[in-house]
């Protein structure tokens, strides 16, 4: 099989690496060779967070080049139009529509722009976007937008959902359990 | 068992594995995980020192005491500790001793790349350089085994990309931990210059030992393939060249020091270019030189800042310009990170701010006040500098004549790491500086560690806990205050005191970080019909706030699933405009 290049974008404090963890136990799961890469530093909140999983039969560099993309999922929309670069030709693109202020919008430094979604379908032919927070919400926790995304996507990826949703089973605890699979569910609804 | 782990998860892992018994660092972005990890087994004893110097000292009287044992820590934690390297060298171990080192090629999270494949020749030690999760396993179990056989301390250095990516590691036979004897040994350890002699001696014939070692050693593997182009790679960038060119040849060196050099000079001679790939300094490429063997690409191609990529690799092999690929949607805004909502630095740098005072700042989450709109910090070199450096300021700031008295701004870790010596002398040598320590009770910015101020230890048990203020005083320093930065105006007022009044003069915050604690309170709100739209609320820098409206109409709104309800950005509102949510459901980040 070839590779698959997914790049997943978002918020820190999103939930951006644990959507990561539950790709690549998933590929894993499905006795696929995988990495995954993410930076992070910062613990802060609000920073730009990028993270890489690469699916395939066998997987060198865990870094996914600009170009090389076939899906992009990202939590934000002004961060899937900054890292729709990575897609490539043909690529497949789904985020949320809810948007969060960069510090420099919030400090009045810049503009966040208006029509972030057209310019995302104008980079994108293959645009999906959706409302994952009141998705979270209705799951029963605004936390759970990176399960809703997770659920989106999850017809597009070359795992199959009982192994995704057994995955996510395993790795959420208690309540939280509940919300994720009601999330992940929700994602794939919608 | 098959598992996908990260390089730190599969060093903890190895540690565990492998016999360790004592585990001791400092966290530092991308080390951090490590030790977090080897406290989540729970099966081995370790612990969070206050700074690297002092972790690797505690290993090594681990090492001396019987025990295999690892120190953690960030490339320029190795710059603490490289006191005790350097003559760590000499003495050489007892049980095997692993000084885990990673790299940040690109400064994803650091103030320096600086490459420390350079410690290992300066310090005459093997350095070990996974490629990927099942190496940075597997080479704990080596780097024991080497650090046995050849009496000396082992490198196991990682880079961002080893640290933090995960690959799927299969676990080898475990090897029950073995305490051995004591070691006392006075000529062995005790490096007065007469057995100091004798050791500088002893390691120039261990590294000669150790060529002969990294001749045959498997670590250091040749892939011969199509031989028109040879490449001589190690860590990640290995991965990056299979992924470029999966029918080139490739010498992969597991082991970057000592390098082996017959292994290096007949593999160049079997391949019609050779091409060398490495992050950061060109330190195979020098050594390679000087052998005599002809280097057809390398640092003339390849650059010495940041990290490699496959474009990087083809583009130096193949002579041609970088492909740009897809080019980057342009004129986006930034999202640098920030402040999280309700962080109790907010409020001091809206301040530090507004007084326009020189800020000798230092390492943790309060660096980004240097950022726009606070700029407020002027300085941030290394641990502990702040307190150091605005002392000097201070000296220099009395001969010119005229100036204000500079401020520090240092966080509780940071202060325990290497700030108490900086007050130290700034009491000691009539000093006349501001000093503000943020205890948050947290080392924040690595993700929310314990230290000694936080009452646990990396594996959860009650600890004693120091409190700052009397240490500060124990130090020297008569002027030590409470100061609470959620509110402004004491704020303002407790730093103009602490200004104007001669001599060292301490404030100190206590707010707990409401990430680590996970503090909640209730979001703000904007009576919209009251809100003038004169944007001093924005001067706090909450990604909370935002305009909203189009032209003369603009108004500031709350995003209520973010604002935590602090309330610094409502003392800037003169007008009465902001208030708290009624039913408020906040904080979704």
């Amino acid at each position: 099989m070839q590779i698959f290049n997914i790049v997943i974008a978002g918020v820190g404090g999103q939930g951006v690496l644990m959507a990561s963890k539950v790709l690549s136990e998933s590929a894993l799961a499905s006795g696929m060779d995988v990495k995954q890469n993410e930076v992070h530093g910062m613990a802060q909140r609000g920073g730009s967070v990028i993270s890489f999983v690469r699916i395939g039969d066998q997987v060198s560099s865990p870094v996914v080049m600009p170009g090389t993309a076939d899906l992009l999922i990202s939590f934000e929309p002004l961060e899937a139009l900054r890292y729709s670069h990575y897609l490539k030709p043909g690529g497949r693109l789904v985020y949320n529509k809810v948007t969060i202020n960069p510090s420099t919008v919030a400090a009045g430094l810049a503009i966040y722009p208006a029509d972030v979604e057209q310019q995302i379908d104008a980079v994108c032919t293959e645009a999906l976007g959706i409302d994952a927070l009141s998705i979270a919400r209705e799951a029963g926790n605004g936390k759970a937008v990176n399960m809703v995304m997770v659920g989106t996507v999850m017809k597009q990826l070359p795992i199959t959902e009982e192994v995704i949703t057994a995955v996510v089973k395993q790795l959420s605890q208690g309540k939280g359990r509940e919300v994720n699979l009601k999330a992940l569910a929700g994602g794939a609804a919608a | 068992m098959k598992k996908i782990i990260s390089g730190n998860e599969a060093i903890a892992l190895g540690f565990t594995d492998f016999g360790g018994v004592f585990a001791s660092g400092y966290p530092g972005t991308p080390s951090t995980e490590t030790l977090e990890e080897v406290a989540r087994h729970g099966k081995v004893y370790c612990e969070w020192a206050p700074n690297e110097k002092v972790a690797l000292e505690s290993a090594i009287g681990a090492s001396i005491a019987g025990g295999r044992t690892i120190a953690t820590m960030k490339h320029v934690g190795v710059n603490v500790a490289a006191d005790a390297l350097m003559t760590l060298t000499q003495t050489g171990v007892n049980a095997g001793l692993i000084l885990m080192v990673s790299d940040d090629p690109g400064m994803h999270s650091s103030q320096n790349e600086q490459d420390s494949r350079n410690y290992a020749k300066f310090a005459k030690v093997p350095m070990l350089d996974p490629s990927d999760s099942q190496e940075a396993y597997d080479f704990v179990k080596a780097g024991f085994e080497i650090s046995e056989q050849f009496d000396t301390p082992l490198m196991l250095r990682t880079t961002t990309r080893i640290s933090h990516a995960k690959g799927i590691v299969e676990q080898q036979e475990k090897i029950e931990p073995q305490i051995r004897d004591l070691d006392k040994n006075v000529p062995k350890y005790v490096m007065l210059p007469n057995f100091g002699r004798i050791k500088h001696a002893e390691i120039e014939e261990r590294l000669l030992r150790l060529k002969e070692f990294a001749e045959t050693s498997p670590l250091n593997r040749v892939e011969l393939k199509d031989t028109e182009l040879g490449i001589i790679t190690c860590g990640v960038a290995y991965h990056h060249v299979k992924e470029t060119y999966p029918n080139a040849s490739i010498l992969k060196l597991g082991m970057v020091h000592p390098l082996p050099e017959n292994k290096i000079r007949e593999f160049a001679s079997k391949v019609d270019r050779l091409m060398i790939v490495e992050e950061l300094d060109g330190i195979f490429e020098e050594q390679i030189r000087a052998m005599g063997i002809n280097v057809d690409v390398g640092k003339d191609k390849i650059s010495f800042c940041g990290e490699v990529n496959t474009d990087i690799i083809r583009s130096a092999a193949e002579d041609q310009p970088v492909a740009t690929g897809t080019a980057p949607v342009e004129g986006l805004p930034q999202r640098p990170p920030v402040f999280c909502p309700s962080c109790a630095h907010r409020g001091l740098f809206t301040i530090l701010s507004k007084l326009k005072v020189f800020v000798s700042g230092d390492i943790g989450c309060y660096t980004l006040g240097a950022l726009p709109p606070m700029g407020a910090m002027h300085t941030c070199i290394d641990m502990g500098a702040s307190i150091s450096a605005a002392h000097g300021i201070a000296k220099v700031n009395e001969m010119a004549g005229g100036r204000e008295k500079p401020v520090a701004v240092i966080g509780d870790s940071t202060f325990f790491h290497s700030g108490m010596t900086g007050l130290l002398s700034m009491a000691y040598n009539t000093g006349n500086a501001l000093v503000i320590i943020m205890d948050n009770r947290t080392t924040g910015m690595t993700g929310g560690q314990e230290n000694p101020g936080t009452g646990k230890t990396l594996q959860g048990l009650p600890a004693r806990q120091v409190e700052i203020a009397p240490l500060v005083k124990a130090l020297g320093i008569d002027n030590v205050v409470e100061l609470d930065a959620y509110d402004l105006k004491a704020t303002e007022a407790a730093i103009k005191k602490g200004l104007e009044t001669p001599g060292p003069y301490v404030l100190i915050d206590k707010n707990p970080c409401i990430l680590r604690y996970k503090i909640r309170k209730p979001a703000m709100t904007v009576e919209t019909d009251k809100c003038t739209g004169c944007r001093a609320c924005l001067r706090v820098a909450c990604m909370a706030l935002g305009l909203t409206g189009s032209g003369d109409k603009q108004t500031v709104r709350v995003d209520p699933n973010i604002c935590n309800g602090c309330g610094v950005c409502t003392q800037m509102c003169k007008f009465d405009a902001m208030h708290e949510l009624e039913g408020a459901n906040n904080a979704n980040l």
